[in-house]
């Protein structure tokens, strides 16, 4: 079995508000495998997102520890940030700028030199396939497009763990499918492990080999897409829906099946 | 490192700042309508002991370029959180001192290049000042950018919508400018509001720019104003640089 590229034990996130604290993320147990796909599902607020964030140590942690690519998260914060690469759910690009600017200043940021970074560029817009933009400005790309532009920024220093947020949220369903095989490309031509987080069960019981359910910030179900249906659906034939509702307790109340008023 | 991640972050947001030609021109207009329209109702007024009313006018209008235009350099923060840029550059390892001090160097570039316009307006209208206080008054400007661009960064932080921002740092920059002294010296001022007007930090700086526009470049004014300016400065990207690195969380 392959080693271990990224290991949680008790992450947890408390927020302090004006009501009181808020424990977004509870703790968080889990472990992704060097070349896995990992689905990270979960109803709106499990704490997905804010689990995201402290793994790419945009969020420090209020509780237990983790590693990524076998740097510390709370030791070697910038070890992390040189092994992994983020795409957020509204991305990171400003629009007013051009593509190749974005690409380039991502590239120097990544401490590449002026050509390193700028023969990174054209490389990056080649191989996800919009060598054709570069001379644009990001703000006149499509949803696709963005989605790809968004993905090559964060694969400028070829990390060896990609996060990404809801990558395929708002895109049409040919987008959608170019972006799955985008997703499985990366891991079977360079290694890349992928760890994304996903409202749309066909795209994890597609995409993902195993996935893990959170639901009120902490681990409530993982396995492969099969096992979690057999389990938790009853049968291996189950919808990953059913499956889902299953594991979080939330199927649809009365109220939804049966409108008061139509 | 931090040099080099100082320099590509200000290189980034001064191509954004000369690709808004418009922008880099209004900022001037308030200041220029003062010198305009404020400046002529002064040139009779005995308003200090030394020099011309555009010696005390000139130097109050500069720093009150900087203190409007820096307040609200934070809104670029917010603009930014929503598209995602700010957290697509904290994912990467380039260093947090310079994510501020890149941002907040373009200010101080964008507004000392304004400060030199209105001065160039204000020789036009009748100003006349050493060399020297003009050039430290230049360097007033740059000071007074970086600490006020640093402390509006942080607060665009904190308070997460433009709706909040803008009146909150009107509330701020209001009263500031009123108690510092920037239109009028506070010398003419009753005692209690010249009292008030210490507590005020742009008070020591538009002293100090009014000493060296009026040529005395070491006097007590002088050495409070570099003190309070380099010190406030100190602080705030101290202030700044802290919350880069959390992102006010």
């Amino acid at each position: 079995m392959a080693a271990a590229v990224i290991s949680a034990a008790g992450l947890a996130r408390t927020f302090q508000t004006k009501r009181g604290p808020v424990e977004a993320v509870r703790g968080i147990d889990l472990t992704v495998r060097e070349r896995e796909i990992l689905g990270f599902l979960g109803p709106n607020g499990a704490g997905k997102t804010t689990t995201l964030r402290m793994l790419t140590t945009l969020l420090a942690p209020t509780g237990g520890t983790a590693s990524v690519a076998g740097h510390d998260l709370a030791a070697d914060q910038v070890g992390v940030r040189r092994a992994c690469g983020y795409v957020a759910q509204s991305g990171g690009v400003d629009p007013s700028i051009g593509v190749r600017e974005e690409l380039v200043t991502q590239g120097r940021l990544y401490r590449l030199t002026r050509d390193q970074a700028a023969a990174r560029a054209r490389e990056l817009a080649h191989d996800l396939g919009f060598a054709g933009l570069l001379d644009r400005k990001c703000g006149t790309l499509s949803g696709g497009q963005r989605r790809r532009l968004d993905i090559a920024m964060a694969l400028t220093h070829r990390p060896k763990v990609l996060f990404l947020d809801e990558p395929t949220t708002g895109l049409d369903p040919g987008s959608r499918a170019d972006l799955w095989d985008l997703v499985r490309r990366l891991r079977d031509e360079h290694g890349t492990t992928v760890f994304l987080t996903t409202h749309y069960l066909d795209e994890a019981d597609a995409l993902a080999e195993r996935l893990v359910v959170v639901d009120q910030g902490v681990v409530a179900a993982e396995g492969t897409p099969s096992a979690l249906k057999l389990r938790y659906g009853g049968s291996i034939d189950a919808s990953l829906q059913d499956t889902f509702l299953a594991i979080t307790g939330r199927g649809p109340s009365p109220a939804d099946v049966t409108p008061v008023a139509v | 490192m931090l040099l080099h991640d100082t320099g590509l972050i200000y290189g980034r947001y001064l191509r954004q700042s000369l690709r808004s030609r418009f922008a880099l021109l209004f900022g001037v207009l308030m200041p220029l309508l003062y010198l305009l329209f404020f400046g002529p109702l002064l040139t009779r007024l005995p308003l200090g002991p030394r020099g011309s009313s555009w010696q005390v006018l000139v130097p109050g209008l500069l720093l009150q370029l900087s203190l409007f235009g820096a307040s609200f350099a934070g809104f670029a923060i917010i603009l930014e959180n929503g598209q995602g840029v700010v957290e697509r550059m904290r994912v990467t390892p380039v260093s947090r001192l310079a994510l501020l001090l890149g941002r907040v160097l373009r200010d101080a570039t964008v507004f000392v290049f304004q400060a030199v316009l209105l001065v160039l307006a204000a020789v036009a209208m009748g100003l006349r000042a050493p060399a020297p206080g003009i050039l430290i008054g230049f360097a007033f400007v740059a000071l007074l950018t970086v600490a006020l661009g640093s402390l509006s960064y942080a607060l665009a932080f904190k308070v997460r919508t433009p709706q909040e921002f803008g009146p909150l740092i009107n509330a701020l920059t209001m009263p500031s400018m009123l108690l510092s002294g920037l239109m009028l010296p506070m010398t003419l001022a009753p005692a209690w509001l010249d009292v008030l007007s210490h507590l005020v930090p742009f008070r020591y700086l538009v002293d100090a720019v009014r000493d060296a526009y009026a040529g005395s470049y070491t006097s007590t004014h002088m050495l409070y104003g570099v003190l309070v300016a380099v010190g406030f400065a100190t602080l705030a990207v101290t202030v700044g640089t802290r919350v880069f690195r959390t992102a006010g969380a």
